[in-house]
């Protein structure tokens, strides 16, 4: 089941003179794991705006072509009731934490929406619990470490329980075994909950072994949109300047070199696979 | 900055903080009116030393003592200005009572300092939020002030860095005259400035993304609930103003002269 | 020449961010400063430039302790890339934030002049030389934080985290960038958790865990070391997972780059037809 359909959907911020996304037409289904990439500037984060809702909304400006997201159309529906559907977890962790202790956080949302407070006790525990971050519930969001507040984020988020999560380069911010743990937790939530994940990322080398769908941007268009093996190994991923994992990489160099290879591992575990088979022989 | 510590909530368990801070305020309110109801040294000395065991039950004796130190240079401004505006003026009608007089100005000062260093130092600001939720607030005050609250160790962390960030590149604060200490400051607040603009950008964005203004009818996660000790703290500062006004109208306060040795004047 | 003799030192929080720490980093060194966040890399950096100056033991910027010296000195001898450019953007055009510096350092407008147009080329910048910095995007801010520590000609450069929030590409091209610094003769000091960026470089490497060294030496044999890698919480560069599972296969594991990896696999196939 499709849940987000575009159609030429193409937007341009106020005053900006080229459109930041152009004639751009996707769809993603349901619980999966969607990898959204590519160069800086290309348009992923201004797509991610526009799924749930900020842009055109807050944001303003022209959004012209046909946007679908959990059966709404996104223009018609008010930010605060696709937030419902749909949650956004942004870069900086700082930035997105308001209260004095995790768990006001996380039922920030919540509150928002009026939910009776017996209910919301109970939502923000399965949330922290979710998450792993139960015994930080009395912290303040300052003490934490920059991994802790990005759980604490994705708490917040999924207290409000949409179906859709959208992470928008969330571990910009941190160290690779703190990505890790966020990574891990984001697949979690896929396959405990259903949850559709699309995940903005430049550090593929970490993240590529859970994606279903992989979808590549440069300059507002979509360049490459399919299953991770055939996106990764392609030449125009390597030509666009994606930061394609390593043992993708190894393995196209193999290749070259007269290597007759079948199938491309996307994780540096399903390499260490291919390539024991391969040595075996 | 050591006076501000002695207003800074500090996180502690005890019954002190566990208070309602709307009963508590009422507390800070009746101290004022007691307070400013009397001008004689004695019964402010009563009320001083009264919030004493307060400051011993909730565990705040460093802090509180840091608000009394920082705010001795105004109690002696005000001890030195009534003593001497009136001396000049020649508006009194000997100098023991001057001397007492001013002194009780100064005390006065004191005991409000107290109440509201106490107030402060067991009230977080979480707390105080709730207080002025509850007490019909519109939230977006609420709002701002608990953002705001939030975001000074962050702000402050980050001066500190951009200031690093300019001393790197050969910027010497201490050096140059007034006004050229002044401009020097402009690298440090103009990013600070830009930086605290590009965080309420992002700070809107997840805001609407987690569905703010959905309803005005907003719920609370927390709910203030006015137990026993709320009670009797709310009693007693009603009884505490009962007996001041009692004691102003109908008990006679010696001075102070009475209780020491005769002076030269 | 930095010296750093046993130095400690406790943040004013109460936290202890070094304990003990002592290296030397040579003339024309190219140093990654590696270990998971609050490690104490970045504090450890900044006492290069005396920025922190160290509770107990000292630091010897060429023979003169940090103690000795103020920092706006100290910076004229080492530069500091901050993280963040936004923290250090401030002037009306690009020329203006360039010269900054070298106006704090007492040049004359006419060396200024020529140091802002040469650090403008190095980084290519120039057709942006009268614009806004605030108009530019990440990257381009990016550079300018850059081209406005180079235009001193520091000898030593140290970049804290220069590769957070960079696309593949920015990064690449950042690390040609050093490697270009590096080869003109400055010691260059990146401190980062970027390990793939690290394995394409092979620099020296100073691991880091809880405010001690617990390694110091080629980023070949220090990433490829496990025990080392689980002690100071970082992941090992892919290429080294893979080999690492290859282990009982007799492949050597201290790999961390795709050609070495491709010649030794090759190697192997080849071995093994005979």
């Amino acid at each position: 089941m499709v849940i987000i359909e575009t159609k030429a959907l193409t937007y341009t911020y106020p005053g900006g003179t080229k459109p930041s996304i152009r004639d751009v037409s996707l769809s993603i289904e349901k619980g999966k794991f969607v990898i959204l990439t590519g160069p800086s500037g290309c348009g992923k984060t201004t797509l991610c705006r526009c799924f749930n809702g900020l842009i055109p909304h807050f944001y303003g400006g022209e959004l012209k072509g046909e946007l679908r997201v959990a059966g709404l159309k996104v223009d018609e529906h008010p930010i605060y009731e696709m937030a419902k559907q749909v949650g956004l977890v942004f870069q900086n962790p700082e930035n997105q934490l308001f209260a004095l202790s995790v768990e006001k956080d996380v039922a920030f949302g919540l509150e928002n929406l009026g939910m009776p407070r017996s209910e919301m006790k109970e939502r923000v525990n399965w949330a922290l619990q979710m998450t792993g971050i139960e015994e930080l519930r009395e912290r303040a969001p300052h003490e934490l470490s920059g991994g802790q507040q990005q759980r604490v984020a994705i708490a917040s988020v999924l207290a409000m329980q949409p179906e859709i999560m959208i992470f928008d380069e969330p571990t910009s911010f941190l160290d690779p075994l703190g990505a890790q743990k966020i990574f891990e937790v984001i697949n979690e939530l896929k396959n405990k909950l259903g949850v559709t994940v699309i995940l903005v990322e430049h550090r593929l080398d970490l993240a590529s072994k859970y994606a279903d769908q992989v979808i590549i941007m440069d300059e507002g268009n979509i360049v490459l949109d399919g299953e991770p093996r055939e996106i990764f190994n392609s030449e125009t991923a390597w030509l666009l300047g994606v930061g394609v994992p390593k043992a993708v990489r190894l393995w196209n160099v193999l290749q070259e070199n007269g290597l007759v290879l079948k199938g491309a591992p996307v994780s540096s575990e399903e390499a260490t696979q291919f390539l024991r088979e391969v040595l075996k022989r | 900055m050591s006076v501000f510590e002695g207003f800074r909530f500090r996180h502690a368990t005890s019954p002190i903080h566990r208070l309602d801070p709307r009963v508590k305020f009422i507390y800070v309110l009746a101290m004022f009116i007691v307070t400013l109801i009397f001008t004689q040294f004695l019964p402010l000395v009563v009320l001083f030393f009264l919030q004493v065991p307060f400051v011993f039950v909730a565990r705040v004796r460093r802090e509180w003592l840091r608000s009394l130190r920082g705010a001795l240079f105004l109690v002696i401004m005000i001890f030195v200005f009534n003593f001497g505006f009136s001396y000049l003026y020649q508006n009194y009608t000997t100098v023991a009572s001057l001397l007492e007089y001013s002194l009780a100005m100064a005390l006065r000062f004191l005991v409000l300092v107290e109440s509201f260093s106490v107030f402060f130092l067991t009230t977080s600001p979480d707390h105080l939020s709730l207080a002025l939720e509850q007490s019909r607030v519109p939230y977006e005050f609420t709002f701002a002030f608990t953002t705001a609250v939030r975001f000074v160790p962050v702000l402050a962390e980050e001066a500190q860095t951009i200031m690093d960030a300019q001393k790197a590149r050969g910027l010497e604060l201490e050096r140059g005259n007034f006004l050229k200490r002044v401009r020097n400051y402009i690298p440090i607040l103009i990013p600070l400035i830009v930086s605290a603009i590009r965080r309420s950008l992002e700070l809107a964005e997840a805001m609407e993304s987690r569905a703010w203004g959905a309803t005005s009818k907003r719920t609370n996660l927390y709910v203030l609930k006015m137990k026993l000790g709320d009670l009797v703290l709310l009693f007693s500062s009603i009884l505490l103003v009962a007996i001041g006004v009692y004691v102003y109208y109908f008990v006679p306060i010696p001075p102070l002269s009475r209780f020491l040795p005769p002076l030269p004047f | 020449m930095i010296e750093v003799k046993g130095i400690y030192f406790t943040y004013p929080t109460g936290v202890e961010a070094l304990k003990g720490v002592s290296l030397t980093i040579g003339d024309g060194e190219f140093v990654a400063v590696m270990g998971q966040n609050g490690a104490g890399k970045t504090t450890l950096v900044k006492h290069f430039n005396g920025l922190l100056k160290p509770a107990k033991g000292e630091v010897l910027v060429d023979g003169v302790s940090t103690r000795d010296v103020s920092v706006a000195k100290l910076a004229r001898k080492v530069g500091f890339v901050f993280q963040n450019p936004d923290h250090q953007l401030f002037s009306e055009t690009v020329e203006e934030e360039i010269a900054f510096a070298l106006r704090n350092f007492g040049f004359d407008e006419t060396t200024i002049e020529k140091r802002v147009t040469w650090a403008l080329n190095l980084l290519d910048l120039t057709e942006y030389r009268k614009t806004s910095p605030f108009m530019l995007s990440g990257g381009e801010r990016k550079r300018v934080a850059l081209a406005s520590i180079l235009a001193w000609n520091p000898n030593v450069v140290i970049l804290d985290e220069p590769t957070i929030g960079q696309d593949h590409r920015q990064k690449e091209n950042l690390r040609q960038f050093i490697v270009q610094l590096n080869g003109q003769g400055k010691t260059v000091v990146v401190v980062t958790h970027d390990v793939e960026f690290v394995a394409e470089c092979n620099p020296r490497v100073v691991l880091m865990t809880e405010g001690k060294v617990v390694a110091d030496g080629e980023a070949k044999k220090i990433l490829t070391d496990t025990t080392l890698t689980l002690t100071a919480s970082i992941v090992p560069p892919q290429i080294t997972q893979i080999f690492l599972g290859l282990k009982d296969l007799g492949l050597p594991f201290d790999v961390i780059d795709v050609s070495e990896a491709r010649r030794i696999l090759l190697d192997y196939l080849e071995g093994a037809k005979h």
